[in-house]
């Protein structure tokens, strides 16, 4: 845990760390390594805090967070509800599952009609990336991006890096590979950030139309075959295929894109027997894994599940810190 | 300086650059009515009544020339109407802006010619000539009847903001229009290429997780443009070009003599897609903001005469269109009133061109490319004039345009040159207030 202040909470067991003065969270990729570090402390603490994410712990009672969400959504708003109701705080719900314009009304707006019914943070998803950014801009509270579009969907690679701290101690050193959609995927780009900041060897793996050689230009490592990487791996991070959001098939089809890249109980033999498998979910049994893996000894997924509401728990709770010092 | 019909006029002391003569020097311009009479008169031909016009430390060039605009009336007036275009366009130097056929109704038949130049003539104060729409109903279909439109006064021929998606129509328009000797203007893109992408494809758009506009979208339009315009023989303008790839292809056809020419923005001249790190959308223009390297790549090649014009490439777009996320806020924002400023601040300050060659792109070459009048201090020649001081420095605020739309990719930014006074036809449509 990094040095505490003096900052006054409600409960004795947990104390503000003083170096944290963000009042959003919009992306792992502007945070520093010690920022995101003082997230895990803090999301681990109030892991223990509330026994596991399951008791109330009311360190942010009388506030209220509004999740607002114009992409389909249920376990990360769920998640974002937990974790407040978790800390005493109050949650109001508004999903939009068409567009704002097609009702009149731009996002914005939206979000400042919430706000004006008195909440404290915002929490927001949105197939645009940069929405979150405009609304730091454009409203008084708290932002928590929740996923825009392929941008980042910082929670999310925080609580992947805060399950492969529990099991492994550190993220440095650690070769973790991400698998998949990396083109549509905000949870790539959020643990590319966020892993190597901390230390961690980065390989992004998948085909030509889903991995751009650009992120080479940028220094991390590419790859194209999953069998050739395997052996060195101690994390995969497997990406769903996001058919959504793909215009044109980036693959000849689903048969061949799961020979190529699911991981199954005979790549399961080529990895390392420590080899962690992770999934942001929803996962695609069948495409990116086979139930064998995905219910097997080295999967964490559901682990994932909770870490996710620690780290939101964090997040909320750093977030009403530094905005009582604002 | 006073905003009236002078009918002698001599404007003195001024730097005189018109590069149709190769003049760039210390002098007068003899303004007699609406045309100018002579440049640098002995005492001897001096009119008695004269009025004059001390330019001192100012830059008297002639009136600059856009070859593409968009004034958005009829049809979208809440972007711009055709009198709010023109006086950006006085404000920015213009004295004759190309009016594209972005409207709606588009401007396909020789009746909505005839009702564009008559709203201009009342209501722009500049002059504006039509591009026609290439295409009946711009529909990238069929031809529109261009040897009529150019009768009511279309100077060219475009189905701006596309590009003509039809290569046999677009073969077919180059060829027909030889015999009117009018240019087709194509904006360079391959749209399944573009496929709806919101920033240029590269380091940025990757990083960010936006919808990238891959080059080779462009270069492949601007490769199919002009073997097209080699195979016809037809006038081609392309533009504007935002790529290193357009510029290799530009070099190359021209080295064989091909007749075709291109334009450019001014702000792929100065800024760069790292801007769209704000997901503000003001940064959201067309042709999209590119990497570093294609940024200097045009300033080269706008300096050594590859691209051959500098366009203002103003998209008016409403505030509460571009107040919106960088998916759904349109492509677009005002550059009339700071081109100049712009070029000089970016690329004459910075030594990549001086001023001759800079009025050269933004006055002399535009008006030689689309066929009409102006872009000369020539004697005899209408007195469309602009008056600058090159070293004022002011502060882009886009809530102070003229134009309606007021959302600029440089608010915020200081820049150097100011335009003083724009004449049109000797009487001076704009002057500068000396608030600002």
């Amino acid at each position: 845990m990094t040095t505490a202040s003096s900052v006054k909470t409600d409960s004795p067991a947990i104390e503000f760390p003083s170096q944290w003065k963000r009042r959003h969270l919009l992306d792992l990729e502007s945070l520093t390594a010690e920022e995101i570090t003082i997230l895990l402390d803090t999301a681990q603490n109030l892991k223990v805090l509330t026994h596991n994410c399951k008791n109330k712990v009311p360190l942010l009672v009388g506030k209220t967070c509004a999740n607002l969400f114009f992409e389909n959504s249920t376990r990360t708003r769920n998640s974002f509800s937990l974790a407040a109701k978790r800390l005493g705080a109050d949650t109001v719900e508004f999903s939009s599952s068409g567009s704002s314009v097609a009702k009149g009304e731009t996002f914005v707006d939206t979000a400042k009609t919430i706000e004006a019914m008195g909440v404290d943070w915002v929490v927001t998803r949105h197939s645009t990336p940069g929405t979150p950014h405009l609304l730091s801009r454009e409203l008084g509270c708290s932002v928590l991006n929740a996923g825009d579009g392929p941008h980042d969907h910082p929670t999310q690679g925080l609580l992947d890096m805060l399950t492969i701290r529990q099991h492994r101690g550190s993220i440095k050193g650690l070769t973790v590979a991400l698998v998949g959609d990396i083109a549509h995927s905000r949870t790539a780009r959020s643990n590319i950030w966020g892993l190597s900041k901390l230390g961690a060897h980065v390989i992004i793996c998948g085909p030509p139309t889903l991995v751009s050689p650009r992120w080479a230009e940028l220094g991390f490592e590419v790859a194209h075959h999953l069998d050739d990487i395997l052996p060195r791996c101690d994390v995969l991070n497997l990406l769903r295929i996001q058919f959504e959001r793909q215009k044109a098939r980036p693959f000849p089809s689903v048969h061949e894109y799961a020979a190529l890249y699911a991981m199954n109980g005979e790549r399961m033999r080529k990895a390392k027997d420590d080899i962690l498998i992770m999934a942001p979910g929803p996962i695609n049994r069948g495409v990116e894994i086979t139930p064998e893996v995905a219910d097997g000894p080295h999967s964490v997924i559901l682990e994932q599940v909770n870490n996710g509401i620690a780290v939101r728990m964090a997040a909320l709770w750093l977030l009403a810190g530094a905005n009582q010092a604002h | 300086m006073q905003a009236t019909r002078l009918p002698n006029l001599l404007v003195e002391n001024g730097r005189i650059i018109d590069p149709s003569q190769g003049i760039d020097r210390i002098g007068r311009v003899l303004i007699a009515g609406n045309k100018i009479l002579a440049i640098d008169p002995s005492d001897a031909d001096l009119p008695e009544d004269l009025q004059r016009l001390d330019a001192s430390q100012q830059i008297v060039v002639p009136g600059l020339v856009d070859l593409g605009a968009e004034l958005r009336e009829p049809g979208f007036e809440e972007d711009e109407t055709i009198a709010s275009g023109g006086s950006a366009a006085l404000a920015g130097g213009y004295s004759s802006v190309r009016w594209t056929t972005n409207t709606s109704p588009c401007i396909d038949s020789p009746g909505a010619v005839e009702f564009v130049r008559q709203k201009a003539a009342k209501a722009a104060g500049v002059r504006v000539h039509v591009i026609g729409c290439l295409s009946k109903n711009r529909d990238g279909e069929q031809m529109s009847e261009l040897g009529l439109l150019s009768e009511a006064g279309a100077v060219a021929f475009s189905d701006a903001p596309r590009s003509v998606p039809n290569d046999a129509l677009l073969k077919r328009a180059l060829d027909y229009c030889r015999m009117f000797n009018l240019p087709v203007f194509d904006r360079p893109e391959v749209p399944d290429l573009a496929n709806q992408g919101v920033v240029h494809d590269g380091q940025t758009s990757l990083i960010l997780g936006l919808k990238g506009l891959p080059t080779e979208a462009e270069d492949l339009a601007v490769a199919r443009d002009v073997r097209l315009a080699e195979a016809t023989g037809g006038r081609l303008h392309v533009g504007p070009v935002s790529t290193m790839g357009a510029v290799d292809m530009l070099r190359r056809v021209k080295s064989r003599g091909i007749r075709v020419t291109a334009s450019v923005c001014p702000h792929n001249l100065c800024q760069s897609d790292q801007e769209l790190r704000s997901f503000d959308a003001r940064f959201k223009v067309h042709p999209p903001l590119r990497s570093e390297r294609h940024v200097k790549t045009l300033q080269q090649a706008v300096a050594d005469g590859t691209i051959d014009a500098i366009q203002s490439g103003h998209m008016p777009r409403s505030r509460e269109k571009k107040m919106n996320d960088l998916d759904l806020s349109p492509f677009g924002a005002a550059t009339l009133e700071t081109t100049l400023a712009t070029i000089n601040t970016y690329l004459i300050e910075t030594g990549i061109m001086d001023w001759p060659t800079a009025i050269r792109r933004l006055s002399t070459s535009p008006a030689e490319i689309s066929g009409i009048e102006g872009g000369t201090l020539k004697a005899g020649s209408m007195a469309d004039i602009a008056i600058i001081d090159p070293d004022e420095a002011w502060t882009v605020q886009g809530s102070q345009f003229l134009s309606r739309c007021k959302s600029s990719p440089l608010d915020g930014v200081e820049l150097r040159g100011r335009v003083r006074m724009t004449l049109i036809g000797g009487e001076a449509r704009y002057t500068a207030s000396d608030s600002n």
